[in-house]
């Protein structure tokens, strides 16, 4: 589709598994933050001349 | 192709006149060159209009959803899988239907005839491997496989998988076919390059959803580009929206497609939206050995758990 690799995760946590919460949110907020700000499916202003 | 067209003549008549069915569904002419249209037959005298050759290639598995009647349809390869997968999702009952099995030799791209062609083409005639292409002023004549539509070039299951009556012997299936070329191009481009790959396919496009309405698994009641509560996306030309509609339908038909073309061969703008369905189909084929409608005992591997069910993708 075009979308960064690093931008979109899949996590299988438990209610039970607070800490792997925790864990994957901090590493997936890392990976995004590398990835930069999204570019992609943003729908930019039109140019009126 | 005139054998094939005689002998669904012969079958519906006979269908029709022993109250077997209600109402037989198969091709007549359309009123353009390559244009078939598919036509249902209600009474014994029509049985006439139907015809069979190269330009059937609209799938008819998209007219029998929801229908309580008894049908007989006419089913080449790529309909008869998209019948059984009606039957595993409940669209229609295997009881309702006979099936007149097609063995196909393959669709004709009307778009390539029509762009190799020096004038408007006013008549296709197909005899045996070839094709002749006549217009004003001109002549010509092609061998057949080189005119096929891009998902027949690559077709393995020409011969239908489930029928009643079959109008001829089958053909041979095709051999050592390589049917994801295209899609293993895209997978290697680059996150950019495959984003401008995909802008500049679907620029074209108007939204005039003949690709979805075309398609026997788009039969959802009212689709997630027509709901507006809640407006799951944008009704605009926006390239945004018009990417998120392709790639939502495309989803929806995960581990469901069976590559028929009709939704292509629908397009009034001539795009392959096909290379999103091919990608998925080639997952459901890689990750689950799955082949849609082959079968009427198998689940779909989407509706089905199995515990060795892929999962590297998780973390
Ligand atoms: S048929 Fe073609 S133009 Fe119409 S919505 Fe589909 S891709 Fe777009
Ligand atoms: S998505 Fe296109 S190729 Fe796939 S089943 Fe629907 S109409 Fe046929």
């Amino acid at each position: 589709m075009g979308v960064e690799p690093g931008r979109v995760h899949f996590s299988w946590i438990s209610s039970a598994e607070s800490t792997k919460f925790v864990d994957v949110v901090k590493k997936v907020t890392e990976a995004v933050r590398a990835v930069g700000p999204n570019q992609k499916f943003v729908k930019k202003e039109l140019k009126v001349a | 192709m005139i054998a094939y067209t005689d002998k669904i003549r012969d079958i519906a008549r006979r269908l029709l006149k022993d109250c077997r069915v209600e109402t037989v569904i198969g091709f007549r002419n359309g009123s353009m060159p390559m244009m078939n249209e598919p036509c249902f037959i209600k009474n014994v005298d029509d049985v006439d209009h139907l015809i069979w050759d190269g330009n059937c290639g609209i799938n008819l598995a998209n007219y029998l959803t929801n229908r309580t009647d008894k049908i007989a349809v006419v089913a080449k390869g790529c309909d008869s899988r998209n019948i059984v997968t009606h039957i595993i999702e409940n669209k229609i009952k295997r009881e309702q239907l006979v099936i007149i099995g097609v063995p196909c030799k393959g669709m004709l791209d009307k778009r390539r005839i029509k762009a190799m062609a020096p004038g408007e083409v006013t008549r296709v005639v197909e005899d045996g491997e070839s094709v002749r292409v006549c217009g004003a002023g001109f002549e010509k004549t092609y061998p057949r496989k080189d005119m096929l539509q891009a998902n027949c070039a690559v077709c393995i299951h020409r011969n239908p998988v489930i029928y009643d009556e079959l109008v001829a012997d089958p053909v041979p299936e095709q051999q050592n076919v390589d049917r994801y070329e295209d899609v293993r191009a895209i997978e290697a481009m680059s996150a950019e390059e495959k984003w401008t790959y995909f802008e500049n396919l679907l620029a074209p496009c108007i939204r005039c959803y003949a690709c979805r309405n075309a398609c026997p698994l788009c039969y959802c009641p009212t689709c997630f580009v027509d709901e507006s509560t809640p407006q799951w996306v944008g009704k605009s030309q926006n390239p945004v929206d018009v990417r998120t509609f392709h790639f939502l339908r495309a989803y929806h038909c995960a581990g469901r497609c069976t590559d028929c073309g009709s939704c292509e061969r629908a397009c009034p703008m001539g795009i392959n939206m096909r290379v999103f369905t091919k990608k998925l189909e080639k997952e459901a084929f890689e990750q689950w050995g799955w082949e849609a409608g082959l079968s009427l005992d198998q689940r779909p591997p989407l509706d089905t758990y199995r515990p060795d069910d892929p999962q590297d993708f998780m973390k």
